[in-house]
């Protein structure tokens, strides 16, 4: 179980990390607790796979990918691990989940594609099938980001 | 952008090191200053290819739910609606894309009970009647760094 200091530490550091020469020191200082509390509690929170990394997020299409494909395929359960297994293997191909269908939308797996153009994520479906066998699938292009930000943990509201 | 910044993106993407002195550790790396890291991550801040700077935390380990909805806005109502849906900080990415479901957005939230209540609080606002909620089933893959360094830039 986390306490009130872990809490603390998380909501610390999902703001901005401070640019200088010692980050954690500063952070340590705002948390009022020592930089090796700090360290042991990060060092912690990673082992449990709370804390997934530290680093920067980038704006994907402003490094170059204009094309940014939700791709949805309908692949019986039975074959999806199957199918997982061969996407997964595309650096391009940065999500992979399985999903419940519903009565509205009868696909089942879902990766996103991140291409510098249209034509590169079609060869990459493309090729995709041919290793897994063909099924229905729909290509969503991301026309506007209308919002993007990181989950913000034990606010008042959250 | 030159090879220095992809290089920094790349390092900064996959291990900042929790340690420190990060940026002198980096700087090493680079062959560069640990003073001229830190001025190159705030220009790549400014200038937008940084998002943020900080950890990324397991969002199920810390005992948050999450969910993918997708519905159809028609176009004039889409600011409207995208404005009505940003407004709740449990929801943090909201895309248009090409398709009849033309709005798709995650919610990640302290409980299912509040994942519902979004839900039909963006349906009351908004008088869109159907909200399709994608629920998680299994993830295989889950990357959020990009290769920099291995795409060509042209400028």
């Amino acid at each position: 179980m986390l306490n009130s200091l872990d809490k603390d530490i998380i909501r610390k550091l999902q703001e901005d990390l401070p640019l200088v020469k010692e980050p954690y020191r500063k952070l340590a200082e705002d948390l009022g607790i020592s930089e090796e509390k700090l360290m042991e509690r990060l060092e912690d929170f990673k082992k449990q796979g709370i804390l997934k990394r530290v680093g920067a997020v980038l704006r994907h299409r402003k490094v170059g990918y204009k094309a940014n494909a939700m791709v949805v395929w309908d692949i019986p359960r039975e074959k999806v691990d199957q199918a997982a297994k061969v996407m997964i293997t595309y650096p391009m191909l940065s999500h992979c989940y399985e999903r419940e269908k519903t009565e509205e939308w009868p696909y089942n797996m879902y990766t996103m594609i991140h291409c510098e153009s249209t034509e590169e994520c079609k060869e990459i479906i493309s090729d995709i099938m041919n290793q897994i066998g063909k099924y229905d699938y729909t290509i969503l292009y991301s026309t506007d980001e209308l919002k993007k930000t990181s989950v913000k943990y034990f606010t008042e509201t959250n | 952008m030159n090879d220095t910044s992809a290089k920094l993106l790349d390092i900064l993407q996959n291990d900042f090191p929790v340690e420190s002195r990060p940026f002198l550790t980096i700087s090493r790396e680079l062959g560069i200053t640990e003073e001229e890291v830190l001025n190159l991550v705030g220009t790549l801040k400014k200038e937008g290819y940084i998002r943020r700077m900080g950890a990324v935390f397991n969002s199920k380990k810390l005992g948050y739910k999450g969910t993918l909805c997708a519905m159809k806005v028609p176009r004039e109502q889409i600011r409207e609606v995208s404005e009505t849906v940003n407004a709740f900080t449990e929801i943090t990415h909201n895309y248009l894309r090409t398709h009849e479901f033309n709005m798709w957005f995650t919610i990640t939230a302290a409980s299912p009970d509040r994942i519902k209540e979004i839900i039909r609080e963006i349906k009351e606002e908004t008088g869109i009647e159907k909200i399709v909620q994608l629920n998680s089933l299994k993830s295989f893959k889950l990357k959020v760094q990009f290769d920099v360094g291995g795409i060509s830039h042209a400028k």
